[in-house]
């Protein structure tokens, strides 16, 4: 059985498709990932899988459970880690949990010693007796996820779980959602717009897009499948510098950016040279030249001809980190 | 049961702990109390004063402090929307009618310790509390004061994305409330359009509730008090629990 199923789901706000039609399932104990630049819809998917946005259309069901039928099954067998902080500020950390147990009807001695765990887990409880408004952001967001464990959830979602966080507590969590995920088994759906997080983190990953999900695979796959190796080269011609390759038999795939090209070939170290001199036999300049193995970064490039880092430039990030800081 | 003690108890928790606003909002209850009070005391005499202006105005301070305390607390869901700590509640496997009796009591709960710091205070300036059963009578109003405008912060906020309309809802809603309650004047002696503005406002059932459970005596009826605000609190309850079923996260 699946703990998720989606099928054909879509939400409009005002005539705007947020969420285009997906469909997708995730098993039993995965770590499911939903990749994409901001404003791709990862969000939405979430609200709408944990009941707190109605779709427009579509259907879903939640270990077993419609999402439209049966609310209160889903909401009782997942947690959630929402994209932006929840916690009462005014309230402790332990105070925060107990309410939390309380609200999910855990009974008394059992909430107590779930609480004391987790909170030991995530390394908070040393500082549980603290207002909630003297701690950090990581320290909010280990607090959180730790919450959304407390009523035993066989679906746990995060939604950018390390958004604003410095690499080593990035690091730690990362560690910690895999624990969890092998050690109770808890199936794990989780978004981000990292692509390392993704990569590292994720079974199965889903690139989401202006709504819709254009690949699904596990990472491994989704790298390969667009070939071997990547070549990135930097050129002030590069329009013509893309004229001259297109036309090679070794090219699998091309792309013109903003600032460079990237061609996905196989073997890209004995075709080096010979860009080189092509280039130069036509007279066109390079400026720099690179060859890696492809990233998640090149699979959504070369499927939506964007980088996502061209997307990011946005500042609503920032200034979501911004608002964590200072909350 | 579990639920609406959960909410209420975090209300509480919340409210005893900001001290700022406990005393913060005692400031206007009290410069009415001693302002008015000490300086209308010698000048104002007027049928239903029997205690001097000053005893006359306590009950409606009284009142002042546990309305405003309580739309307050009804308000301040919008916070909690703002702050992303509704989501945590609105997601969990509970009803938003619980929810909302949870937020309703707690803010009540609130008020009615505001309105008994401004009593006790009372007591310092020469309020006399003869009868047990007179002072019972007063707390019962203050609760009903406190549930129904609580109640109805909470219809408000449903309906308000952000706090930028809080202002309008104090200056045009709220005030005219109090002002219109008889909190400051005995309404036996307004002219009778005025008195029948009066008696369309619920508070002045709470008002004179309250005076009659302190002072013994009231221009309304006490019973008739109690029913008018016990069907307005009603009313407000079913109203906000309808408002908060649709709030959108
Ligand atoms: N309540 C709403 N009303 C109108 N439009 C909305 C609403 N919620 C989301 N949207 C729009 O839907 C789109 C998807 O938003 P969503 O929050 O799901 O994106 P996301 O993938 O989570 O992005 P991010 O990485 O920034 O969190 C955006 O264009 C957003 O403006
Ligand atoms: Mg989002």
């Amino acid at each position: 059985m699946f703990a998720i199923e989606v099928e054909n789901l879509t939400k409009e706000f005002d005539g705007f498709v947020a969420v285009d039609n997906i469909s997708f399932s995730i098993g039993k104990g995965e770590i499911f990932g939903l990749l994409g630049p901001n404003g791709a819809g990862k969000t939405t998917t979430m609200s709408m899988l944990s009941t707190t946005l109605k779709p427009t259309s579509g259907k879903a069901y939640v270990n077993g459970f419609d999402i439209l039928k049966n609310e209160d099954d889903v909401r009782k067998s997942i947690g959630i880690v929402f994209q932006d902080q929840s916690l009462d500020e005014e309230l402790t950390a332990y105070e925060n949990m107990d309410f939390h147990g309380r609200l999910y009807r855990v009974p008394k001695e059992e909430r107590q010693k779930k609480i004391a765990e987790l909170l030991k887990l995530v390394e908070l409880e040393d500082k549980k007796d603290n207002l909630v408004k003297t701690y950090s952001g990581g320290m909010r967001r280990r607090l959180e996820i730790a919450r959304g464990l407390l009523h035993e959830p066989d679906v746990l979602f995060l939604d950018e779980p390390t958004l604003g966080l410095d690499p080593q507590t990035r690091n730690h969590l990362w560690d910690y959602i895999e624990k969890l995920n092998g050690e109770k088994g808890i199936t794990l759906i989780l978004t981000t717009h990292y692509m390392d997080e993704a990569d590292k983190l994720c079974n199965r990953v889903a690139i989401i897009d202006r709504g819709k999900i254009i690949a699904s695979d596990t990472p491994e796959k989704l790298k390969d499948s667009i070939g071997g190796d990547v070549i990135t080269i930097h050129s002030p011609q590069k329009n013509d510098l893309y004229e001259i390759i297109k036309d090679q038999t070794w090219v699998k795939h091309l792309d013109l950016h903003d600032s460079s090209l990237t061609i996905s070939l196989q073997n890209a170290g004995q075709h080096v040279a010979e860009i080189v001199n092509l280039s130069s036999e036509k007279g066109i300049s390079i400026d720099d030249i690179s060859i890696h193995k492809p990233t998640l970064e090149d699979v959504f490039l070369h499927y939506t001809g964007r980088t996502i880092r061209e997307e990011e430039a946005n500042t609503k990030d920032r200034m979501r980190m911004m608002q964590r800081v200072r909350r | 049961m579990d639920i609406v003690y959960t909410i209420w108890l975090r209300n509480v928790k919340r409210y005893l702990r900001s001290r700022s606003r406990i005393v913060g909002s005692l400031g206007m209850p009290l410069f009415f109390l001693l302002v008015l009070g000490f300086g209308l005391n010698s000048v104002v005499t007027l049928p239903g004063m029997e205690h001097g202006y000053t005893g006359f105005i306590i009950p409606g301070i009284i009142s002042m402090s546990v309305l405003f305390t309580s739309v307050f607390s009804g308000i301040q869901i919008i916070w909690d929307k703002q702050f992303g700590f509704l989501k945590e509640t609105l997601v969990a496997p509970v009803s938003r009618l619980e929810i909302m009796l949870g937020q309703t009591i707690g803010g009540a709960t609130a008020s009615v310790i505001q309105g008994l710091i401004i009593l006790v205070l009372s007591l310092l300036i020469g309020l006399n509390i003869t009868s047990i059963p007179g002072f019972l009578i007063a707390i019962v109003f203050m609760v009903l004061i406190g549930l129904s405008f609580t109640a109805f912060g909470i219809a408000i906020a449903s309906r308000m994305e952000d706090m930028h309309g809080f202002q309008l809802i104090i200056n045009f809603v709220v005030f005219p409330i109090f002002g219109l309650s008889g909190a400051l004047f005995p309404i036996d002696s307004l002219p009778s359009w005025l008195r029948s503005l009066t008696l369309l406002d619920p508070l002045t059932y709470g008002v004179e509730g309250i005076r009659y459970g302190l002072l013994g005596s009231s221009q309304v009826n006490p019973l008739l008090s109690f029913v008018v605000l016990t069907g307005f609190t009603v009313f407000m309850v079913v109203f906000g629990a309808y408002l908060f079923r649709k709030i959108s996260i």
